[in-house]
């Protein structure tokens, strides 16, 4: 018989809500596996960051339950804390201690024991290639290589589950190659992640599976394959050109090709989406169609499927700054 | 939960040593008050019915010694709600230590810097011609009531930036507590008080405090003003970490 095993991470009917009746987080169900990467993605208001602080223990849930590596977060704080590492939205560190010094004492505060500190502060600065920094104060440090000493301080006592919460908002690309290489590495060495991101090509690259939240409520949840893949056929961005161009001419031209689709973030008055099934092979007959409708066509483009399309089908509208261009990422 | 409180004093040891411009208010001030008051107030010694002293700096100076010690109790405060504003305070709470540690250090702390400033006050004093009379267990008496003052004053401190979550509230606060410090006898001998600041100062323990230690400055040890000293000192010190404790839980509860 094959030995089940208990979800790293585990909620049910999960929910918060402020004093004033603000419900941050609405009731979510969801279950990681040990050693898997876990994306949660949302737009910014969505409820990512109340659901870390509940699952870290710095929040209390006001319904529903939830565990962590089988130990209760409400009842039991202490057990979840000691198999935790958390790295929190804003970077917290001390600006006057030197990131050794930082090191050190998170590895007091973790019950190393005081021989082996030293060794698994060097152990880990190495790791996130801070050698050379280690005894500046951290208000030196720039913001990426304050993130790399957060996830440093994080592993300090190699946890079972690793929280880091939206790890590379602000980032240099750079830095955010870096910390993306380390969280890979991590999921190599069996660590589980709860990664919240409001990146989309964060959750896509990084992820195992991915829980899109909106407005408090888990409405998508897969691997990012399999929920691009709900979506369906890629679609194509149409820009109009010409003087005057008539949008609605455009959208009654090419309706019966495919199915139109709301504009995404960043879509200007003269731009249509539609969603084809042929791809690239329904770009001719759909600039046919424009031609005789009288429209001016300025550009086209066969877009695949991402994550925000997934959230917009769930959710009606588009993820804030998916449109916008994201820091590239090196290779 | 000492491990891990001794090492958060030590860090926050380190980040007052590393940040003078918090550190040096705390004895500057206090060192300017007492340079005006014993330069333009030397002849307040000839009052009928003002206690027999050697000048007006030996009893001056427990006064100075209390209010530095009240503005210790602001650093901390300050300290400890910066560190809730900037996320540093979620990071210990996230951490599998004792939560009652995190205060403890942070009082811890206070204490070991409360000790810095008696003797500053000691050497300053000694330095421009005070006597401590009572000599070298005057010197330890002077110390023990400082440095429990001066960890109640921390936690005093605590209590606030739990309650008020950041520091500028904090910063607005405080002026009350040197508003408690003026109806006491800190500065000048209750007997000499009219009312309503003499029925003030009587049931103010910064009196108690301030008579505790200035009391083996301008004497022989007198077991009453030292027994009451020492016992001000410890039930604020034993009311205010008890508060900073409570207040700590709460703020947790209501997360």
């Amino acid at each position: 018989m094959r030995a089940v095993s208990r979800p790293a991470i585990e909620t049910v009917g999960l929910q918060r809500e402020f004093k004033g009746g603000l419900k941050a987080v609405a009731g979510i169900d969801l279950a990681v596996a040990p050693g898997e990467v876990y994306g949660f993605l949302g737009p910014n208001g969505a409820g990512k960051t109340t659901t870390v602080r509940m699952l870290v223990t710095l929040l209390r849930p006001t319904g529903g339950h939830a565990t962590i590596a089988g130990f209760d977060v409400a009842t039991q704080p202490g057990e979840v804390r000691r198999r935790i590492g958390v790295a929190l939205q804003e970077a917290a560190l001390d600006l006057l201690m030197t990131g050794r010094e930082l090191m050190e004492l998170q590895a007091t505060l973790h019950g190393i024991p005081r021989r082996a500190v030293a060794d698994r502060a060097a152990l880990l600065i190495e790791r996130v290639g801070l050698e050379q920094a280690a005894e500046r104060r951290v208000a030196t440090y720039s913001g990426g290589m304050r993130r790399r000493l957060d996830l440093a301080m994080a592993l300090i006592h190699e946890p079972e589950v690793l929280f880091l919460d939206e790890p590379t908002t602000g980032l240099d690309p750079t830095s955010r190659a870096t910390l993306w290489d380390e969280v890979r590495r991590l999921r190599d060495e069996g660590t589980t992640v709860f990664l919240t991101t409001q990146y989309l090509e964060e959750a896509d690259q990084l992820a195992d599976r991915v829980g899109i939240i909106d407005a408090g409520v888990l409405v998508a949840e897969g691997t990012p394959a399999a929920l691009k893949a709900q979506v369906g056929a890629p679609h194509l961005d149409i820009t109009l050109g010409g003087p005057e161009p008539d949008v609605e001419a455009a959208r009654i031209a090419v309706g019966p090709i495919g199915e139109l689709l709301t504009p995404g973030p960043g879509a200007r008055g003269a731009q249509l989406s539609l969603r084809v099934a042929e791809g690239a092979a329904a770009i001719a007959p759909v600039v046919r169609a424009l031609d005789e409708a009288g429209c001016v066509v300025e550009g086209i483009e066969v877009v695949r499927p991402t994550l925000d399309d997934v959230f917009a089908e769930q959710t009606g509208h588009h993820l804030e700054g998916a449109g916008e261009a994201q820091p590239v990422v090196p290779a | 939960m000492i491990a891990p409180a001794l090492a958060l004093a030590r860090r926050t040891l380190m980040g007052a040593v590393r940040r003078p411009q918090f550190l040096a208010p705390l004895v500057i001030m206090p060192t300017l008050f007492l340079a005006v008051n014993t330069g333009g107030l030397t002849r307040t010694t000839d009052l009928p019915g003002f206690p027999q002293v050697g000048g007006f700096l030996d009893f001056e100076l427990a006064g100075a010694i209390t209010q530095s010690l009240l503005l210790g109790g602001v650093m901390q405060g300050i300290g400890t709600a910066l560190e809730i504003e900037g996320g540093f305070f979620d990071r210990l709470v996230a951490s599998p230590i004792p939560r009652v540690s995190i205060v403890l250090g942070r009082i811890l702390a206070g204490s070991a810097i409360a000790a810095g400033q008696v003797v500053w006050f000691l050497v300053l004093g000694l330095l421009f011609g005070a006597t401590v009379h009572a000599g070298v267990p005057g010197v330890l008496l002077v110390l023990v009531i400082g440095v429990l003052a001066g960890t109640g004053f921390a936690a005093l401190g605590v209590v606030l930036a739990l309650r008020a979550r950041n520091a500028s509230t904090v910063q607005g606060i405080f002026p009350i507590v040197f508003v408690i410090l003026l109806v006491s006898s800190a500065w000048f001998p209750r007997e000499l008080l009219q009312a309503p600041a003499s029925w003030f100062a009587d049931y103010n323990p910064l009196s108690y405090i301030a008579e505790g230690m200035r009391d083996p400055i301008i004497s022989a040890v007198s077991a009453r003003a030292a027994l009451e000293g020492v016992a001000a000192a410890a039930a604020m010190t034993a009311a205010f970490v008890a508060l900073a404790v409570w207040a700590l839980r709460g703020r947790l509860r209501d997360a």
